[in-house]
């Protein structure tokens, strides 16, 4: 399992497993837990896209992603009452559908997207996600304060005069480039899995918000190193795996 | 005035929250205008209650988003703080939001109906700190229909009628 060609994708995935829980946290706080679901649509679609076009697929995904979550905004109005994210998984999964059925290689790619095939990464896509999460994570840290009271007092938020968009837009910015970059590396079924069920299990037993993002981030890094060893021990798809790990366990201690 | 606390009170569905939320920039202005002093750090309590349900949120981290103290709280709160927010009763999770409101760094605090939901012990204790905190230098709004309230803290009272302020 430590050979080098394990310990690559073993490492990527890691790093997500530490850095998605904590995204899901907030997105939990919002009442956005699909947009997760949305963003990983989209960049799978956006992936199989560019690949039709001869660009590299996680450049096509992480820019599809990009632009929905910052794109949102501009359509805020028109997609009031949470539509937009149901809409972009819809429209994600439509589309990644149509050319997987359309193209012989979008199909190979978006069976490994969809199932969750962690054992692809390379020591590019290591130093990425590696990268990637400590900027994640200090973006996070930084916008922590202001979405937690944007939440709880949005009245004393305006009040000040605090401009939201730039922690909304950030906040979506932020989601939805992650979300690319680890349906990538893990498929969209792993990296919901992540976002939604350590939050949801932190939100149940933390006594504080600081020990929620700390049980959330335990919850996924455990699951994450329990899944990766049975899949591999199994030759099972990781993605599905994760998955029936993580509800288990949810409905053991929820 | 700063350390004036003033009282708006009236009948209801007189507008008098309506007032508040026009001074604090949330209501829409149709005669007349509101002119804020540059650099005033105002603070608002609204009757919505936070939405804490389900969220792992302990009272000191809420009072630590506004930059509100923990000293001077009553002491039937002070071994309560560190516990989530809807583990608490109805009136100790009142108590605390306003609190994290009147305790923020602010030059003008806006309450509106500050009273619901608080028995005798918490409207005692919040008149007390009410009068605290204007003798530190806080100018204050408070809307209540407590009419005995308005009268121990405010130290001017506006009542508004259907078409007119007396």
């Amino acid at each position: 399992m430590w050979s080098e060609l394990f310990l690559i994708p073993f490492l990527t995935g890691l790093c997500l497993a530490s850095v998605l829980p904590l995204l899901g946290c907030y997105l939990r706080l919002r009442y956005e837990w699909l947009a997760a679901l949305a963003y990983s649509h989209v960049a799978a679609a956006g992936a199989l896209l560019a690949l039709v076009v001869a660009m590299p697929p996680a450049l096509g995904g992480v820019a599809a992603a990009g632009l929905a979550g910052a794109g949102k905004r501009f359509f805020a109005v028109r997609l009031a009452g949470g539509a937009s994210y149901a809409l972009l998984l819809l429209g994600g999964w439509a589309v990644a559908v149509l050319l997987a059925a359309n193209h012989p290689m979008a199909e190979r790619l978006g069976h490994a997207l969809f199932d969750g095939q962690l054992y692809f990464s390379g020591s590019g896509q290591l130093w990425l996600v590696a990268i990637g999460g400590i900027v994640a994570l200090v973006i996070l840290r930084a916008l922590s304060k202001q979405l937690l009271l944007a939440h709880v007092y949005p009245d004393f938020f305006r009040i000040r005069g605090t401009r939201t968009w730039p922690t909304q837009t950030g906040f979506d910015l932020l989601v939805a480039l992650s979300l690319a970059v680890a349906t990538m590396s893990m498929g969209v079924m792993g990296a919901f899995s992540l976002v939604f069920v350590p939050p949801w299990l932190a939100f149940r037993r933390a006594r504080n918000w600081r020990a929620g993002l700390f049980l959330a981030a335990l919850i996924g890094v455990l699951g994450y190193i329990a899944a990766f060893t049975l899949a591999l021990a199994f030759d099972q798809p990781f993605g599905p795996v994760l998955a029936l790990l993580l509800i288990a366990l949810g409905l053991l201690i929820a | 005035m700063p350390g004036e606390i003033v009282g708006l009170t009236g009948p209801n569905g007189v507008g008098k929250s309506t007032v508040l939320a026009a001074l604090a920039g949330r209501a829409k202005v149709f005669s007349g205008c509101i002119q804020q002093q540059p650099g005033l750090r105002p603070a608002l309590q609204t009757q919505d209650v936070p939405p804490v349900d389900g969220l792992p949120l302990s009272g000191r981290e809420l009072l630590a988003l506004t930059g509100a103290m923990a000293d001077g709280l009553p002491s039937w709160l002070t071994d309560r703080i560190d516990l989530r927010l809807d583990r608490l009763s109805g009136g100790q999770r009142h108590y605390l939001a306003l609190w994290a409101i009147l305790q923020a760094p602010a030059d003008l605090v806006l309450l509106d109906e500050p009273t619901n939901n608080l028995d005798a012990a918490g409207v005692t204790h919040l008149t007390a700190h009410l009068r605290e905190r204007a003798a530190a230098g806080a100018g204050m709004i408070v809307v209540s229909h407590d009419a005995a309230f308005v009268e121990a803290v405010c130290d001017r009272v506006l009542v508004m009628g259907a078409c007119d302020v007396e």
